[in-house]
């Protein structure tokens, strides 16, 4: 077998920062080659310089033992180099084998399409692939599994002998995994060659021949799947060894503060997104809810946090300590004692422009304490600012006046969290993916932080489509599907399952699917 | 740091492209750039009613600057200053016109100077209500709402308010005049430049106070960020959408106040003569922050009354094209320092 990519002296700087530097790497035809890094590590960066999307400061790339020169993603396909983006570049309006052949239509400018063909085409590598999609049905229609797979069908009618895959399970279900997972294998022993970008540590072992482990723009190593664990991979990742699984000492609940009543959320399409449901959380405990996105985890927030589409029609009872929060405005509820960190953390919880600071006051600005004149007190704003920054280690130099989008996303995260877990007088907690996008370092902070908000005696609602965490987390778990929690699990199932995490996993899979 | 001096080199690198460009412009005319722009400088700041001219403009480019660059914090463009001037300047005409000669002037002038900032505020909330209540884009509403100014106010000039076979309506109460700068001090020669000229600089510092400084500010600012943003944090979006439209239409008002209370003194038909859009300018110019639109209102007070010093020797025209140059260069430089930069 021979070198499939190989990467020479690879440096990329943007201004004064480097976001590779010095990077030498050979990825071997017919296996699968993955890339693990955090946040910032410089993965994103290497794989847009192999597609063609950025061009290297310094360094050489050669696909096949030819050098090359991509100054456009044309390039890369044309050299056989395909990618599968983390969001998918499909046209929503137009059939599978429309989107497939789009951009690569083999036939003229005025000429019919020759559709029968390339359905045969697609049908054939679904088959061989075991890619199955409806070359007929439209886009919109289809699953994100099936959206997946009519990405990487485009790939095989483009020829590409080199595939990039970026984050492709973060939007699945564990069955659509271990279904990708079996595609990807049989693409390999196919002769094709997979970089698989990801920060899933258990995948990468599952899954990778060869694992690169990038940390702050360069290789720290590159090992055998075979002969490396997952605390070795994480150390490396991190650079000083992290515990993987936060230490949960047993929780003693209390009294019920959030109770939700047969809850049923219309839009205004008239789509039901919440059927009857129904959960309780305790003082002092953390029910996880567990579930694959949009299965209602979206506007079961919307409506816990008052902030219900126009249009919308919400029937049933939510109350925090037996007061109701329907139809209440969002400073309402927070007077109430609710804090919540939103799932999209960029679009809802932080204000990019604001400074670091700005952004601990953002939401609390109303808070009495921060008030002097018609502005806030700045010493008070430092003081707070200061606090927070240690307690919750976010790394920033000026927070003043530094602006929240130079941070890394787990500091903006941690961010967000301070501010949330530190609201006086809190009692109910929500909080919705706490730890997307986030590296691994900052997710040991945020769970213990969870951990000790709870040991307070407050109630959390967690949501998050990682497994992992809720295992971590919970003290017990709601499985969620199709807008009710169709499955509970008690605190003593989640003490006695949580040592085979394996198995756990694959159980609650079963109910969410 | 390094966006700090990118904020202040683009409108100063545009400037100067732009006069290179007018450079060229002239000497296609076949005039020496030189002299014209040495009449120029004579004939503004070289003299003192020249100066006086030139504070005049600014200060009414100032109010309406303003009127514009408080709604753009919110992502709202305000292209209704013009609409908002008429208003404000008809509103004050009628009242000037209407009180008893008899009362102080502290409290003609102030009724007055109110009429103009509520007309101004309330042609501008409408904006504001339509983009709340039904979602339509404030551009479009603004210019619509610029023509029907024009025609109320066009109406009730010639039909009803208009002292006969004359354009203008009858003067304000004298009680009710902004006295001039030179009636008082002796400064300025005869120019048109009042007492309003002490107080647009004190409004764009009151301004930068409630935007920068102030809780409501920071919520205003958050909801022009990320409108989505602010709503989870519990801020009433629709109401900063009216609260910005209507202090920056009142701003007009005030620039309004400048021209009728301290100047002309009576309503007449086209009287704003496209101060409004030049407003947008101003404000574009300065990156829609209070205090460096005084500078920018500054820069087109001069090509305005500039222009018009050298009128007989080259068309005035040509600096209205300058005008136009430099806002396009800033839109573009800021676009291409945001490339570089990525």
């Amino acid at each position: 077998m021979g070198v499939a990519v190989r990467l020479s002296g690879i440096s990329k700087r943007f201004g004064n920062f480097a976001a590779n530097s010095n990077i030498s790497l050979s990825i071997e035809e017919g296996t699968i080659h993955a890339l693990v890094g955090e946040n910032g590590a410089g993965k994103s960066t290497l794989t847009k310089i192999i597609y063609g999307m950025l061009q290297p400061s310094e360094g050489e790339v050669s696909i096949q033992g030819k050098p090359v020169n991509f100054t456009s993603p044309r390039d890369a396909i044309n050299a056989g180099i395909g990618m599968v983006h983390q969001h998918f570049m499909l046209i929503p309006s137009l059939s599978a084998a429309e989107n497939i052949m789009l951009g690569d239509e083999h036939a003229g400018m005025f000429q019919r399409l020759p559709l029968k063909e390339i359905k045969a085409s697609i049908q054939q590598h679904a088959l061989e692939f075991g890619l199955a999609v409806d070359p007929e049905a439209m886009v919109e229609n289809l699953s994100v599994g099936e959206e997946q797979r009519v990405e990487i069908l485009k790939l095989l009618f483009r020829n590409a002998s080199i595939m990039i895959f970026d984050e492709p399970t973060a939007v699945l279900t564990p069955s659509e995994t271990e279904h990708l997972f079996a595609t990807l294998r049989t693409l390999r022993d196919k002769g094709k060659t997979i970089i698989l970008i990801t920060h899933k540590l258990d995948e990468v072992l599952a899954v990778a021949d060869t694992i690169s482990v990038m940390r702050k723009g360069e290789i720290a190593g590159t090992m055998q799947a075979a002969s490396t664990t997952k605390p070795e991979l994480a150390q490396m990742m991190v650079g000083r060894s992290v515990l993987l699984r936060v230490t949960n000492p047993p929780p003693s609940p209390g009294e019920t503060v959030l109770d939700i009543k047969n809850l049923d959320f219309c839009t205004a399409n008239g789509e039901r997104k919440l059927h009857n449901l129904t959960l309780k959380v305790k003082a002092g405990e953390i029910y996880g809810i567990a579930g694959v996105e949009g299965n209602g985890q979206s506007e079961l927030l919307q409506a816990l946090y008052g902030l219900l589409p126009a249009g919308t029609s919400l029937v049933g009872e939510a109350s925090v300590k037996g007061e109701s929060l329907i139809g209440k405005k969002p400073s309402e509820i927070t007077l109430m004692g609710v804090s919540l960190t939103p799932e999209n953390r960029l679009k809802h919880a932080v204000i990019l422009n604001y400074t670091v600071s700005g952004n601990l006051l953002f939401g609390r600005h109303r808070e009495r304490s921060f008030h002097r004149g018609i502005g806030f007190n700045s010493d008070v704003l430092n003081r707070y600012t200061n606090q927070m920054i240690a307690d919750y280690d976010i790394k920033c130099s000026t927070p003043a006046t530094q602006p929240l989008s130079s941070l890394s996303g787990g500091n903006q995260q941690k961010i967000v969290l301070a501010r949330e877990l530190n609201r006086p007088n809190i009692s109910l907690l929500i909080l919705a993916q706490p730890t997307r996008g986030v590296d691994i370092g900052a997710i040991e902070t945020i769970h213990n932080k969870i951990i000790e908000a709870r040991n307070k005696g407050i109630a959390i609602l967690l949501i998050s489509s990682e497994l992992e965490e809720i295992i971590a987390l919970s003290t017990r778990i709601g499985c969620m599907y199709k807008g009710a929690i169709v499955h509970e699990f008690t605190p003593e199932e989640v003490v006695l399952k949580k040592n085979s995490e394996h198995e756990f996993k694959k159980e609650i899979g079963i109910h969410i699917t | 740091m390094h966006r700090k001096t990118a904020q202040f080199l683009i409108p100063l690198l545009s400037i100067m492209s732009a006069l290179a460009v007018s450079t060229l412009i002239i000497l296609i005319a076949g005039r020496d750039p030189i002299m014209i722009f040495e009449k120029m400088f004579q004939g503004t700041l070289g003299s003192a009613y020249g100066t006086g001219q030139v504070l005049f403009r600014t200060t009414t480019l100032i109010l309406v600057g303003l009127s514009v660059a408080l709604p753009f914090q919110v992502k709202l463009f305000n292209i209704g200053a013009e609409g908002q001037l008429q208003m404000g300047a008809f509103a004050a005409a009628m009242t000037g016109a209407m009180l008893p000669p008899t009362l102080p002037s502290l409290s003609a002038i102030s009724l007055c100077v109110f009429a103009a900032m509520g007309a101004g505020a309330c042609w501008a909330i409408l904006a504001g209500v339509l983009k709340v209540r039904f979602g339509v884009n404030e551009v479009i509403s603004t210019i619509m709402l610029n023509f029907i100014a024009q025609g109320i106010t066009g109406y009730l000039l010639t039909y009803h308010f208009a002292v006969p076979s004359t354009v203008h309506t009858s003067p304000v109460i004298d009680a009710a005049i902004i006295p001039s700068l030179y009636s008082v001090t002796g400064f300025f020669a005869k120019s048109p430049a009042n007492f309003s000229t002490l107080l647009s600089p004190c409004v764009a510092l009151l301004f930068w106070v409630i935007l920068f400084k102030s809780r409501f500010g920071f919520e205003m600012r958050a909801t022009g960020l990320q409108p989505e943003a602010a709503r989870y944090g519990g801020i009433n979006a629709g109401m900063h959408t009216l609260t910005a439209m209507g202090i920056g239409g009142a701003a007009a008002g005030l620039g309004a106040a400048n021209i009728l209370l301290g100047y002309k003194h009576y309503y007449e038909a086209g009287m704003t003569g496209g101060i409004g859009f030049t407003g947008i300018a101003v404000a574009l110019l300065a990156g829609a922050h209070p205090l460096w639109i005084m500078l920018s209102a500054l820069f087109f007070g001069l090509l305005e009354y500039g222009g018009l010093t050298v009128n007989a020797y080259i068309p005035k025209d040509i600096f209205m094209i300058i005008e136009a140059i430099t806002i396009l260069l800033v839109i573009s430089f800021s676009a291409l320092g945001k490339r570089i930069q990525q």
